[in-house]
């Protein structure tokens, strides 16, 4: 384990009074939300550093845990059912809505939300869901693109990835140059940023496990997201957690949607590979 | 979020006498007047300060809510039913908005 | 432990960031007689008697704003033994109140489950008020974490 890191959470700890340096195990526990079971812990893909991936539900404390495992007390699934409005309802010049396209979203959006982000040929660069509503939204109903963390670009984004509950993620990297955003993702995974010089590896992987002051490390997976958190009590999508993780290493943050956090959530996203998209997770 | 929106769990059919949970939560940011927005300003507190449950008109249930309730409330109780039919549920809002829905039950 | 230059600068970083991380919402913090007085408004001036009432709530909780907590009063809900309300507080947050439930002989049972904020590690308290008057309390503490980067 990086010396530094140990010497952060050490000063950290004492300065809070607790002193939790020992790993602990995530929960064998299975999660089953409505009697569905869910993949929260699969066999890595080739190349990846762990031998088993792993839902950040399983480093939860248990009361976190019985939330999301509860359809109806889980507050995400508000959003979920607040996105199913904006799928129905007109917006833009064009008077459509994402409906007049796509129908019945439990049917044609089945799935789809577990293989996101995928190439985009018209850009050349990966699309993720975001994206692809901002896409939809500009080109083929005449209204405008959602700002970045609107209220109603996290529903919409929760709603379709909820559209894959429980499927395993899966992305296609042999499409366009997925294979090269991959790359720099991985690059970018393993670069040490900030005043404080940590790379998302230094807590999500050389410290998984680990604590961190109270907080249980976890893989940094990203099949929960959009996630409802506890501490905003509000949808966090990926770019925004991601954005957090990096301010809060102290370096500039990067735009949401950029090629550097694009290039990271394709990255990030395949580390989660085969664990069940559980939108709307919910972690602290 | 828009219009807060509530939901409710009741089970559709009981027995005459049976004791039954319900679930309730709504969309709700309960602004506890606590925090401050970037200029430092005070942001005013707008809360849901009351909820209630009643059944074919009667109370069972129902709750005064503070600042310290959580975002989007939730509340799980029971209920005693001897008859079929209607659970009503309100909340009010401090804005002076209420909130109602409704559920029916099947009682054999 | 040799600690060079980059090292210093580390510890120095986490210090202030475990002190900034510690500060949640700045004003007064109410205390225990400020929930002292409320218990004994809603008492009638009783003491309250240990059992019946059973308080629940997580020994950790990952994040203060949003805190399962339920309760349980021993009663059979009809004639002489009924529950009229329950009232939660805490007694470390700003203003100790947080709900009070009220019961009637058709909730057919006195329990009640929902989430509340907790502004810093503090004690819980559930109070049950019985339609004879008699007044039982439960007291849990709840210690509240804070994130590893305050992120």
């Amino acid at each position: 384990m990086n010396k530094n890191l140990v010497l952060l959470a050490a000063v950290a700890a004492v300065a809070v009074g607790v002193a939790q340096f020992a790993y602990a195990d995530p929960v064998s526990d299975k999660l089953v939300i409505d009697g569905k079971e869910m993949i929260t812990r699969a066999p890595a893909p080739e190349g990846h550093p762990f031998k088993e991936v792993l839902s950040g539900w399983l480093f939860r404390e248990p009361e976190t845990r019985a939330l999301e495992a509860d359809s109806f007390a889980n507050p995400g699934m508000l959003y979920v059912e607040r996105g199913e409005e904006i799928w129905n309802t007109v917006d833009g010049a064009k008077g459509k809505s994402c409906a007049s396209c796509h129908n019945d979203a439990s049917e044609t959006m089945k799935d789809v939300g577990a293989h996101y982000p995928k190439w985009d040929a018209e850009t050349k660069r990966p699309i993720n869901i975001e994206l692809q509503i901002d896409k939809c939204r500009t080109e083929q109903m005449g209204a405008e693109a959602y700002k970045f963390d609107a209220a109603d670009q996290k529903a919409l984004t929760t709603y379709i990835k909820y559209q894959s509950f429980g499927t395993p993620v899966k992305l296609d990297l042999a499409k366009g140059d997925m294979q090269s955003w991959w790359d720099r993702g991985k690059k970018e995974y393993y670069t040490r940023t900030g005043q404080l010089n940590l790379a998302c590896a230094s807590c999500h992987e050389a410290s998984m496990g680990r604590h961190i002051r109270a907080d249980h490390l976890s893989q940094g997976q990203a099949n929960g997201f959009p996630t409802y958190r506890l501490k905003q009590a509000d949808m966090v999508s990926l770019h925004n957690r991601m954005r957090g993780c990096i301010r809060d290493t102290r370096a500039e943050m990067p735009k949401a949607f950029s090629d550097e956090l694009m290039a990271l959530e394709v990255y990030v996203t395949w580390r989660g590979t085969g664990l069940s998209v559980e939108t709307p997770a919910v972690r602290q | 979020m828009a219009t807060p929106k509530p939901r409710v769990k009741v089970p559709k059919s009981a027995k005459a006498g049976e004791t039954v949970v319900i679930k309730t939560l709504i969309s709700h940011q309960m602004e506890s007047g606590q925090r401050k927005d970037k200029d430092g300003k005070v942001i005013p507190r707008e809360i849901i300060h009351k909820f209630a449950c009643e059944f074919n008109g009667k109370p069972v249930f129902s709750c005064d809510m503070e600042p310290a309730i959580s975002a989007n409330p939730y509340f799980e109780f029971n209920a005693k039913v001897n008859e079929s039919g209607k659970f009503k549920f309100t909340w009010e809002d401090d804005n002076g908005s209420v909130y109602t829905d409704e559920a029916a039950i099947e009682v054999s | 432990m040799n600690i060079n230059r980059r090292q210093l600068f580390l510890l120095s970083a986490g210090a202030a960031l475990a002190g900034t991380g510690a500060i949640g919402v700045a004003p007064a913090y109410a205390d225990a007689p400020a929930a002292d007085k409320r218990i004994a408004e809603f008492a009638g001036g009783k003491a309250p008697a240990t059992g019946k009432i059973t308080l629940t709530a997580p020994e950790i909780a990952e994040n203060g704003n949003t805190v399962p907590v339920a309760v349980k009063v021993d009663s059979a809900m009809e004639g002489d033994d009924m529950v009229e309300s329950v009232m939660i507080l805490a007694e470390g947050n700003p203003n100790p109140d947080v709900a009070t439930f009220h019961f009637t002989a058709m909730s057919g049972a006195a329990e009640a489950t929902t989430r509340m904020r907790l502004a810093k590690t503090q004690n819980v308290i559930a109070v049950a008020r019985m339609a004879d008057g008699s007044v039982y309390m439960d007291r849990k503490e709840v210690k509240v974490t804070i994130g590893g980067c305050g992120g």
